[in-house]
């Protein structure tokens, strides 16, 4: 992965900057030393790595304000960190960068039911934002996989998804205010506690922004009362296409499931041998919930199971219980893990209509046979965002390379067909240099403006999302 | 200037010699602050549906199309704008053939918007041109997409001062197969809002809770057992007050949707966006204060068109609340219709403004 070459005249004047951040920072919070800042080399995108020149650890609005005001006067480049669980790269230093975590600041500032919203500091976890109002039944929907560790900061950064966004949307959705500090120290107030913000929707391409525009510090987030009762069924086909053509008829039918999730022969049968969660022997299984009380899940469920059986599945399995249900989702929670026993992956997220389900799947297939790799898919139907799986060895010398060949591939099948490159992870530095893929210059261009009027230096982040040609001479120029 | 495809668009824009005015169908020009001078662009030229498909739930749709036609188009196939519309043309007094393309330009949403989101939140796809005449896309027409960044969301409401948008995508939704709405009579202001807080924060997935006249209104959808049981769940909620239920009540919404409630008024009409319990706060300290003012509550409490007289400022009387005002007809006190959140946002603003339209011709001056 090339990156840009380190700055040397920020390396020279280290020992200068971290005088400068002890000024306003308590020396447990400045991270300088080589065999301690190696901790922040990389994400859970593991394959690329690169120690940052130093990290800090904030624990208010008003010291990120003063890091980043240090940096900005002294042209050092700044990476912001929640809880390093991207999966492409996003939170990855350079060798001449500040990487600013936010992981101290977790407080929650303000509960207020009457009015549904939670205001917290970035580095709460997503799952903990949940955990704060679970006394009285409310919950934060965007629920990534990763929500135990994964902070609402990174959250924001990437505007995450998870398998319930089908019904409750993906952070944009449900983000109504943050904190920011721009680059230049400045503490920015955007949205709030009312639905509508005046003016340009600054909010919306914060969210999803990367890291690039500025460093959250504060988010005021949407909360919801929990359904009374969810329930999944699981269903089984002996063909993948025969499974995109069910989830087509569900979407279509009117029922609104809060998850439609999709595995593969290759994901059955790795979670099979890891969880024994005791799934059928198929070529593809759907996991469909639907949520609310017991009259609802059923009148519901009927509907679907209708659906299903005109597409003859190999088996139909209601749940009956909460333990069935724990069972039903087992197999779907641990598939990432399972397939991590076969062997090494690379995990894509490109999201396609859903009536291209089936082509798509194909597809795959194909490439699967002509780059001898194999390929597990597990993901969610229901808005057609696909996570193919595909596994390599990563001690034979060339195939990570041939993996990310075939993976760009994928991709690139992704856009032909309609769709995109990433549908919540994010483009960070693994999908960089496929933006061109999707956009034209013009199109890239565009994207470029916003970033030059929040961080006119390019110290955000900079090396990511786009292709490094595209940012060059900005980058360059600052 | 009507160009009849893109191309021309962006033609019309590259070559234009002065500020442009950029004209729908004319039914929002109220909207924002006046735009100085300029020659007309109507996108009136750009319709069509190019993508409806049921089974992914996308439209896509030239933005001059008109609103009846995306509309019609998606009645024939049981299918519906998540985030209802609002109809200014009442409130304004204006006339004219709405297009998709203002409604995403202002990011018009309607009662669903508490439970669906607001317009920008349905948009999945752009085309636009922007001041220098570029064609941009952003997005496409997936529900789910982080490729970059999120220009869609920042052309939703973005009044043509960025560009003047061409196409766009929309996730849309099945129309529900039942509707219901109970109401509950006799509340204050504040009662009312407490009594919209206790239906949006119980688990029966209301989709519109709006408040005028003394009374509420919840309003929940979906399937016909699932309708009937919620229904009678708020019922129980609602026990201790006098509560009757209406059945696919669509005429009553529209109605509130529209601002009925205070169209008629004279004065001037704000539009102000709260903390749903500081919108009763506000009408009572203005009350207080002996200004007249009739008031409509939606979004919970969170939406209030006021209309107040005509030589009143309300942003002198917002001390203590969290939220913004804008002016949508008449004086309100010689205040700029709308303005930004702060001063910070504002510059931001200006810049974007000036990176997206660098000679300063797109809607000059609407958003402040
Ligand atoms: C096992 C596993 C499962 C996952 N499942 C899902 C899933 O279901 N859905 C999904 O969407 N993602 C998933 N992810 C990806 C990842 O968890 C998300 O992208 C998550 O939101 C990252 O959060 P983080 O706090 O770890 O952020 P980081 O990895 O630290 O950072 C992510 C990005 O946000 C930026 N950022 C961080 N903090 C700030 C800040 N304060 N201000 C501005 N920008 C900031 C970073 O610069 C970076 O670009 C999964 C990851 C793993 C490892």
């Amino acid at each position: 992965m090339q990156m840009p070459i380190p700055n040397a005249d920020v390396l020279s004047k280290k020992a200068h900057i971290i005088r400068r951040l002890l000024d306003v920072l308590p020396p447990e919070a400045v991270i300088s030393e080589p065999n301690e800042t190696r901790a922040y080399e990389c994400d859970a995108l593991t394959a690329y790595r690169c120690p940052p020149m130093l990290a800090v650890l904030p624990d208010s609005t008003p010291q990120v304000s003063d890091i980043l005001r240090i940096c900005f006067e002294e042209g050092v480049p700044v990476v912001p960190r929640g809880s390093g669980t991207s999966l492409a790269g996003g939170a990855m230093p350079t060798a001449d960068s500040v990487v600013l975590g936010v992981a101290k600041m977790n407080d929650v500032l303000e509960t207020d039911y009457e009015n549904r919203i939670i205001r917290v500091q970035s580095g709460r976890t997503n799952l903990s934002v949940s955990g704060a109002v679970e006394e009285e039944d409310f919950f934060y929907a965007p629920d990534p996989s990763s929500q135990l560790a994964c902070a609402i900061a990174g959250n924001i950064g990437m505007n995450s998804g998870g398998a319930h966004c089908l019904k409750y949307g993906v952070t944009t959705n449900n983000l109504l205010g943050v904190t920011m500090v721009m680059m230049d120290g400045e503490v920015a107030e955007i949205g709030g506690a009312h639905l509508d913000a005046p003016g340009l929707d600054l909010l919306g391409v914060i969210c999803g922004s990367e890291g690039q525009l500025g460093v959250v510090t504060e988010a005021t987030l949407r909360i919801l009362h929990k359904p009374v009762a969810a329930r999944p069924v699981l269903m089984a086909f002996d063909e993948n296409e025969v499974a995109g053509a069910c989830v087509a008829d569900i979407i279509k039918a009117g029922v609104l499931p809060v998850a439609i999730e999709f595995m593969d022969r290759l994901c059955i049968e790795a979670t099979e041998n890891f969880a024994h969660a005791g799934y059928p022997d198929a070529e593809a299984l759907l996991i469909v919930e639907v949520e609310g009380s017991e009259i609802e899940i059923e009148e519901q469920l009927e509907k679907i199971i209708a659906i299903a059986k005109r597409h003859d599945p190999v088996e139909l399995r209601e749940s009956k219980s909460d333990e069935e249900s724990a069972k039903i989702w087992l197999g779907r929670k641990s598939a990432f893990g399972a397939v991590g026993q076969i062997g090494d992956y690379m995990c894509l997220d490109g999201t396609i209509p859903v009536s291209e389900l089936p082509y798509v799947l194909r597809r795959i297939g194909e490439l699967s046979d002509e780059y001898g790799l194999q390929v597990g898919n597990v993901f969610h139907a229901g808005d057609g965002n696909m996570h193919p799986l595909i596994l390599f060895d990563a001690n034979k010398p060339g195939d990570l390379e041939l993996c990310e060949k075939m993976g760009a591939e994928v991709l690139r099948l992704c856009v032909e067909v309609g769709g995109c490159l990433t549908g919540e992870h994010g483009v960070g530095i693994e999908k960089r240099d496929l933006m061109f893929d999707q956009y034209n210059p013009d199109d890239i261009e565009a994207q470029l403006f916003v970033k030059d009027v929040f961080d006119p230096k390019w110290l955000l982040n900079a090396a990511k999302v786009f292709p490094l040609s595209a940012t060059e001479t900005r980058r360059n120029a600052s | 200037m009507k160009p009849m495809n893109e191309n021309e668009l962006a033609q019309a824009i590259k070559s234009a010699g002065k500020p442009l005015r950029i004209v729908g169908g004319g039914t929002r020009q109220a909207l924002g602050n006046d735009v100085d001078g300029g020659v007309k662009l109507s996108t009136a030229g750009l319709t069509g549906i190019t993508l409806l498909e049921p089974a992914a739930l996308t439209l896509v749709v030239r933005a001059g199309t008109p609103l009846r036609d995306v509309t019609a188009a998606l009645d024939a196939e049981n299918l519906q704008l998540p985030f209802e519309p609002m109809d200014h043309r009442e409130l304004l007094k204006s006339w004219g053939d709405t297009t998709i393309g203002g409604v995403a330009a202002c990011n018009i949403s309607g009662p669903r918007r508490i439970q669906a989101g607001a317009c920008r939140d349905s948009m999945i796809g752009v085309r636009f041109v922007d001041g220098a005449g570029n064609i941009v896309k952003n997005g496409g027409r997936v529900m789910k997409n982080v490729t970059g960044y999120d220009l869609v969301k920042l052309m939703g409401g973005s009044m043509g001062t960025l560009g003047v948008i061409s196409e766009l995508s929309f996730k849309v939704q099945p129309k529900p197969e039942r509707q219901a709405t109970i109401t509950i009579h006799g509340l204050s202001d504040a009662e009312g809002v407490r009594v919209l807080s206790r239906a949006l924060g119980s688990p029966n997935d209301v989709t519109g809770a709006a408040f005028l006249d003394g009374t509420g209104f919840v309003r929940i959808e979906g399937l016909s057992k699932s309708v009937a049981f919620r229904t009678d769940a708020l019922k129980t909620i609602f026990k201790d007050h006098e509560v009757s239920v209406m059945d696919n009540d669509l005429d009553a919404w529209r109605g509130i949707a529209n601002a009925d409630a205070i169209a008629g008024d004279d004065g001037s009409i704000w539009r102000v966006s709260v903390k749903p319990t500081d919108g009763p706060k506000l009408v009572q300290g203005l009350r207080d204060a002996g200004i007249a003012v009739n008031a409509q509550y939606d979004w919970g409490g969170g939406l209030v068109y006021l209309s107040l007289p005509d030589d009143l400022n309300l942003r002198d009387h917002m001390d203590g609340i969290s939220g913004y005002a804008s002016v949508l007809r008449g004086n309100g006190g010689g205040a700029m219709r709308i303005t930004s959140q702060n001063k910070l946002t504002a510059q931001i603003e200006k810049q974007m403004r000036a990176r997206f339209d660098p000679r300063g011709i797109l809607n000059t001056g609407i958003m402040g």
